[in-house]
């Protein structure tokens, strides 16, 4: 600790800091560009300079940057010093002479954190009078926008993508005060990551071009507390809204989570939402699978519940299909509504063996799962069978951040504070903590490893068994293992040993649970060593970790239950069957099912299938909650209400129309329910999910005895949002499920300390640099508590080390073992939906080794058939100069018909077919 | 007057003026080797004239430590312009069993405008650089040596290149220099034309293949430099005293400059302009710019002196009545100017000081990196401005603007050196020569305001 004196008033800081750090953080404002709170400081812009005193005598003083200065104990410093103040604004002054001012037209208007830097700065009257230099702009593909000539030179864009991010695709070019950031040449930004520039850049040089598209001021936007629906990671999202539709998604501080940022999938995904062909209203289809238009027609949403009674009322016996991308509020009244015998979770066997294995693992093998920021500060990692680039892209830059970390190891022994970025970069040069990847595939981490394999699943498994074994020798060996396996397995061991903190990280994607045995051994190994181990294991989807806590039936059981004539009734929710097996077997099912309900936001295969439909809330338009692959119980809130818009539409929250439902077919008098209710009933018929009701507000939650607001308290326009439709103005929407109002009506403040918040805004701070308001301290945890609760908690010393080792991998002739691997753009169902993910997603391919390519004759690009016992399919070749010889690769979000495990026959499709195709 | 290029031009001026008579070796430490015909010294002449006996002997008699105690005594500054003292920068070298052994980095990046000292040196005693580096890196512990030289040298990089080779070959450069047991070699870097890269931090970024952009201090270059090891870097002329000094010693060393200076040591000083013979002369540190002056003949016929930079385009303007004041670094420091490379500019009364500074803020904004905004943004807009005084365009606020900038580019406002040293002519010009910056303000404009 460290008491500084700024402006004459003493304050206890943490001296590790920089001054800009340590004043930020105390809530006082100091402007600032190049500094940011995951980048540290370079001293480039010049912008948070102030006045430093030798001590408190001395009144002379000099001008310091405050974020390239140790805020030491005992330091005198003014930020209002005359000289200071005339500085800042000088500096501004300086950025501004080659800035457009175009803030009339520029999309960061409103939200730009150069906008409140000059305001805080008084800088307001223009005496450079020359000509302003400019740029060409660039086309970077369907996420990020390019203004050159907005640029101010800050260089956070860079250090960002490169230095944090590791992009190679994104530099600085020319000097003096001709510089260009951008690529060497348009094409689109090549980083996962990109999106995060948006908000990095601290003006209007890269924005939101989804946003673009259909904008609309931050002030006018509605808001709400999101979680991201597009993979297990569960980062905290603040989507906004206008006219019903979602306008963009921006990161939402989470000080154990994703923090400043956010994966591209994530931010670009929400496209679905907005999808014209949305059912907005239930739809009828008669008898019968109608093979011509469909003739489905729209009700209303009593005669819907009715018809939806009396089809589950003349049934046999109902089955319920879950889903692992809806709330367990949903599921829950889905099981309510059906009964736990008869309830599937939607998730195919294979799928849901690994996920079961995961809980267990977590459980019994004695490590805790870190949260995503505690991965940042293991040092040493292990990843068996996950490519996380594509599996779990933020834990990605997360391991990242980890085997970066050495840096600051290596700064701190040397007397360099850790915050002095550039001067920790140079110092460490290449240093890095060690990180081991298995995986069948090169992945995009590898660079920055020790040491990377690619395997077979079995060969991976082998390898973590047989580190476990080394780590502990009471783990079973692993037999007939060859020389580099052994050498390789040894580096990995001693490396793991001599962590401090070492961290294991497996997860589901090759849908092997022997992968998982492998990793639960070594984890087991290690926390019989490490104190500080960690063990995090990857799920696919952004409930697979709550369904599985809420147990069911695989999606096979379900099927085969109609099919075998045990059932004949379906209700399925939020789940597109069809993209989890294959058609034949789903359809086999359909059509013998007598009678199918589906509730879904989107116009899947499946709501094709309905005799009723019942439109659902997406994400965006329903409150609910999730459980992460941390283990963290979060709440979505809804953001907008779809019917204020369209007062046509029907659409209501999952877990409301099933709670209906079931009280339709039980003849019950009550039909309403509230998310408050749900919540409760799920956490009481759960105990594991007791805490859930506790991971965020209630409905009830006040304020200074107000609601929150959704929107900022300057948003515009309300009383003609609808002006088109009607002049009369109805009410405003209610909302009785959360403690959030439809309007700027209601607490929008940074004060009061509270878990969720809609959209960080401060009197000054109209970025999103104000999350710096809301945090306990720069970069730390936000005052009233980070969202969600932690369910899971480890019990040691139950787990026993699995003995099943598999055999080692043996290529065959004429056959391969077809594995579908993880892909973040195309690889996920509904963000698949969304047309820039579209658009940025690879061309599949059929991945082959380069050898069992050249050994069938095989060219990169030709047109391959991969023939199962039931499928065929035809894509181009891509040689794969890593992959296991007798591995063939698919991409995920391609077909169904083809799971990981298969073996597969390849043929060279002839001239005829690739006509066809063409 | 017939036309001559450029480059024979600036041939014309890096030549030394003094007769091998005047050069003796106990006077002369860095010249007296040099040719009368202006041709390199190869490595045998340069043997024949006691060179490397300074090295070899130093290797074996002396501990690095006491090289660097010799050093500091002799207090050689840094001829670079800084005039920070060489044997103090080194004895912050961090060293120790825990560190790896870093690098020695001769800063040959010679790129001040009106500067060609260093580049006498390198093109015509390349040895003595050379051998300096032997000892330098052996007080440094340094394990490599580069010479960091300016692109634009193209026959300093052969001459340089060749005497690498030729001391290789004499096993004064390799492993165990000559049975002492120390390892060093030394590699030639040719700058892409950087002004900026004279900055030693930014030279150390240049030659890791980085951006050219500053690094911010601390950490010195001594504690993480080159590639995060411990770094020296010395200006050439500054490593080219080292010889000497472990030759005769720091007292010899210090009495050379006898009475004239409290700063030890010879100088080689330079004239440029409209003068009758621009040239470089080796004299005591602390003559007078007059002698300077005079030894260059004077002010070429039909030009008055007007005023003088002392050293460079970044230090600031001398007015004649300054020319008896001794060229040292803390005598010029005290008259708003620095001694900086100790290379006279000189201005005739026919020049107009507006059009002069335009000239050298141009250079300056062009070198400008463009990593710190004062910097970066500050020089183009006094580049405008000075462009519009100079059309006759100026606005009356536009004086006020440029003193404004020669406080807003100041130390330590900005990120380096660089801007500083481009507002140091500037500042001293608004003083002196107030009258030409008003003559510059546009009439129209001034009716505007009265």
């Amino acid at each position: 600790m460290a008491t500084i004196h700024v402006d004459g008033k003493a304050y206890e800081v943490d001296g590790a800091d920089n001054l800009l750090h340590a004043c930020l953080s105390l809530g006082l404002d100091i402007p600032y560009f190049c500094w940011h709170p995951a980048m540290d400081s370079v001293g480039a812009c010049r912008q948070c300079a102030v006045k430093q005193y030798k001590d408190k005598n001395d009144t002379q003083g000099k001008l310091v940057m405050s974020c390239m200065t140790a805020s030491t104990d005992n330091s005198w410093i003014s930020i209002d010093d005359e000289e200071a103040k005339t500085f800042r604004a000088n500096v501004v002054e300086w950025l501004m002479t080659y800035h457009p001012h175009d803030c009339p037209v520029c999309e960061e208007g409103g939200h730009c954190h150069l906008q409140d830097v000059t305001v805080m700065t008084g800088h307001d009257r223009r005496r450079y009078d020359f000509r302003k230099r400019t740029h060409r702009n660039q086309y970077l593909g369907p996420f990020v926008a390019h203004e050159m000539n907005r640029c101010i030179n800050c260089y956070r864009c860079v250090r960002f993508y490169n230095d944090y991010a590791g992009g190679t695709d994104l530099g600085v070019f020319g000097s003096n005060n001709n510089l260009y950031f951008g690529r060497h040449q348009e094409g689109v930004l090549e980083s996962p990551f990109a999106g995060n520039l948006t908000e990095v850049c601290p003006t209007g040089v890269f924005t939101d071009q989804t946003h673009s598209d259909r904008y609309v001021r931050k002030w006018d936007m509605q808001f709400a507390p999101s979680v991201c629906h597009q993979c297990a990671v569960g980062c905290n999202i603040s989507p906004g809204e206008r006219y019903g539709e979602i306008r963009r998604i921006e990161n939402r501080y989470h000080g154990e989570l994703n923090r400043y940022f956010l994966c591209d999938r994530g931010r670009f995904g929400y496209g679905y939402v907005n999808r014209t062909d949305r059912p907005r209203q239930p739809e009828w289809r008669s008898e019968g699978r109608s093979e011509q238009a469909d003739d489905a027609v729209a009700l209303e949403v009593d005669p819907a519940l009715d018809r939806g009674a009396d089809l589950l009322r003349s049934a046999r016996r109902v089955i319920g299909i879950g889903s692992p991308r809806a709330s367990l509020e949903s599921n829950h009244q889905l099981i309510k509504l059906v009964g736990r015998d008869n309830f599937s979770n939607g998730i195919v066997a294979a799928e849901l063996a690994c996920l079961e294995r995961m809980a267990q693992l977590e459980s019994s093998c004695g490590l805790p799962i870190p949260t995503v920021r505690e991965v940042e500060a293991h040092d040493a990692v292990l990843v068996l069978g996950e490519d996380l680039m594509h599996s779990a892209a933020r834990l990605a830059l997360a391991v990242r951040q980890a085997v970066l970390a050495r840096r600051d190891a290596l700064a701190e022994a040397r007397g360099i504070p850790t915050w002095n970025a550039e001067a920790v970069k140079t110092l460490a040069q290449d240093s890095k903590h060690p990180l081991f990847i298995a995986y069948p595939s090169t992945t995009e981490l590898d660079e920055i490893s020790a040491g990377s394999w690619q395997l077979a699943p079995a060969d991976i498994a082998r390898l973590g068994f047989a580190i476990a074994h080394i780590i502990d020798e009471n783990a079973p060996a692993v037999t007939g293992l060859d020389e580099t396996f052994a050498t390789a397995a040894q580096a990995v061991a001693g490396q793991l040993m001599a962590a401090k903190r070492p961290l294991v990280i497996s997860g589901g994607s090759l849908e092997s649970t022997q992968v998982l045995d492998a990793a639960g051994s070594i984890a087991r190994a290690l926390s019989r060593r490490a104190r500080r181990a960690g063990l995090m294991l990857i799920r696919r989807e952004a409930n697979s970790t709550g369904l599985t806590m809420l147990g069911g039936r695989p999606l096979e059981w379900a099927l085969d239950e109609i099919v075998e004539g045990r059932a004949d009734a379906l209700v399925v929710l939020e789940n597109d069957l069809y993209v989890r097996l294959p058609e034949a077997r789903v359809e086999a099912a359909l059509d013998t099912a007598t009678a199918l309900v589906v509730l879904d936001h989107q116009r899947t295969r499946t709501w094709q299938r309905a005799r009723l439909g019942l439109a659902a809330a997406s994400f965006t338009e329903a409150d609910g909650t999730l459980v992460n692959l941390e283990g963290r119980a979060q709440r979505f809130y809804q953001v907008f209400d779809t019917s204020y818009i369209r007062p046509e539409s029907r659409i209501h929250q999952s877990w409301r129309w099933l709670h209906a439902l079931r009280i339709s077919l039980i003849r019950g008098e009550d039909s309403t329910i509230t998310l408050d209710q749900a919540t409760e009933a799920c956490a009481q018929d759960y105990p594991a999910l007791a805490d859930i009701v506790a991971s965020s507000l209630s409905a009830d939650y006040r304020v200074k005895g107000v609601k929150l607001a959704r929107s900022p308290h300057r948003s515009s326009g309300r009383t003609s949002l609808r002006a088109d439709i009607a002049v009369s103005e109805p009410r405003t929407s209610q909302d009785p499920d959360t403690p959030f109002t439809f309007s700027m009506e209601g607490y929008s403040g940074f004060d009061r300390p509270r878990k969720e918040v809609p959209f960080a805004w401060a009197p000054g701070w109209n970025s999103h640099q104000a999350w710096n308001k809301f945090t306990d301290e720069v970069g730390g945890h936000l005052r009233g508590g980070d969202p969600g609760v932690r369910l899971v908690a480890p019990r040691p010393g139950a787990y026993r080390y699995a003995s099943d080792i598999p055999a080692a991998f043996e290529p065959q002739q004429d056959r391969w073992q077809l594995l579908v691997l993880p892909r973040l753009f195309g690889g996920e169902e509904t963000s698949s939906r969304s047309a820039p993910i579209e658009e940025r997603a690879e061309l599949p391919t059929i991945g082959l080794s380069s050898a069992d390519a050249a050994r069938r004759g095989f060219e990169q690009g030709a047109s391959l058939t991969l023939e199962t016992e039931t499928a065929c399919l035809t894509l181009p070749l891509r040689c794969d100069q890593r992959l296991p010889s007798g591995i063939v690769s698919l991409p995920a979000g391609i077909s169904s018909e083809f799971s990981s495990g298969d073996w597969a026959r390849l043929e060279a499709s002839g001239p005829d077919h690739k006509e066809a195709r063409e | 007057m017939k036309a001559i290029s450029k480059d024979s031009r600036l041939r014309y001026h890096c030549q030394l003026r003094q007769s091998a008579a005047e050069r003796q070796a106990d006077t002369h430490p860095l010249t007296w080797r040099l040719r009368e015909d202006g041709a390199r010294v190869g490595f045998e002449e340069y043997c024949a004239k006691e060179g490397y006996q300074s090295a070899t002997h130093t290797l074996k008699e002396r501990t690095p430590d006491n090289v660097i105690d010799t050093m500091k005594q002799a207090n050689v500054r840094g001829r670079g312009g800084g005039g920070f003292s060489a044997g103090v920068k080194w004895g912050l070298t961090q060293v120790g069993d825990q560190l790896p052994r870093g690098y020695l980095i001769c800063n040959a990046d010679e790129m001040e405008p009106g500067t060609f000292k260093d580049r006498l040196l390198l093109e015509q005693l390349p040895h003595l650089l050379i051998e300096s580096m032997i000892i330098a890196g052996y007080a440094n512990r340094s394990y490599y040596g580069y010479i960091f030289l300016r692109g634009e040298y193209v026959e300093a990089a052969s001459s340089v290149a060749m005497a690498i080779e030729e001391a290789r070959q004499a096993g004064l450069l390799g492993s165990d220099i000559g049975g002492s047991g120390f390892d060093f070699d030394i590699a030639l870097h040719t700058g892409a034309g950087r002004y900026i890269c004279g900055e030693e931090t930014a030279l150390i970024n240049s030659l890791e293949g980085k951006r050219a952009n500053p690094r911010a201090k601390p950490p010195f270059p001594g504690q993480s430099g080159a590639w995060g090891k411990p770094t020296v870097v010395n200006n050439v002329e500054t490593l080219c005293n080292v010889p000497s000094v472990m030759q005769h010693g720091a007292d010899w060393h210090q009495g050379l400059s006898g009475r004239l200076s409290e700063d030890g040591g010879t100088k080689l000083y330079g004239v440029s302009g409209l003068v009758e013979r621009p040239g470089l002369w080796e004299l005591p540190i602390g003559t007078s710019g007059r002698e300077i002056l005079e030894r260059a003949g004077g002010m070429r016929q039909g030009h008055t002196l007007k005023a003088w930079l002392p050293g460079g385009g970044s230090t600031g303007f001398l007015l004649p009545e300054h020319l008896d004041l001794p060229m040292d670094f803390d005598t010029i420091g005290q008259y708003g100017s620095r001694l900086g490379t100790g290379v006279i500019a000189v201005v005739s009364e026919r020049q107009s000081i507006v059009s002069l500074l335009r000239n050298l803020e141009q250079f300056f904004a062009r070198e400008s990196c463009g990593w710190c905004t004062p910097c970066r943004d500050g020089l183009p807009w006094t580049v405008k401005i000075l462009q519009a005084l100079e059309r006759g365009e100026g606005k009356p606020e536009y004086i006020e603007i440029l003193e404004q900038h020669t406080i807003g580019l100041n130390s330590p406002r900005t990120f380096c050196a660089h801007a500083p040293g481009a507002m140091m002519p500037l500042e001293s010009a608004l003083k002196l020569f107030r009258a030409e910056f008003e003559a510059g303000i546009a009439s129209t404009s001034l009716e505007g305001v009265s």
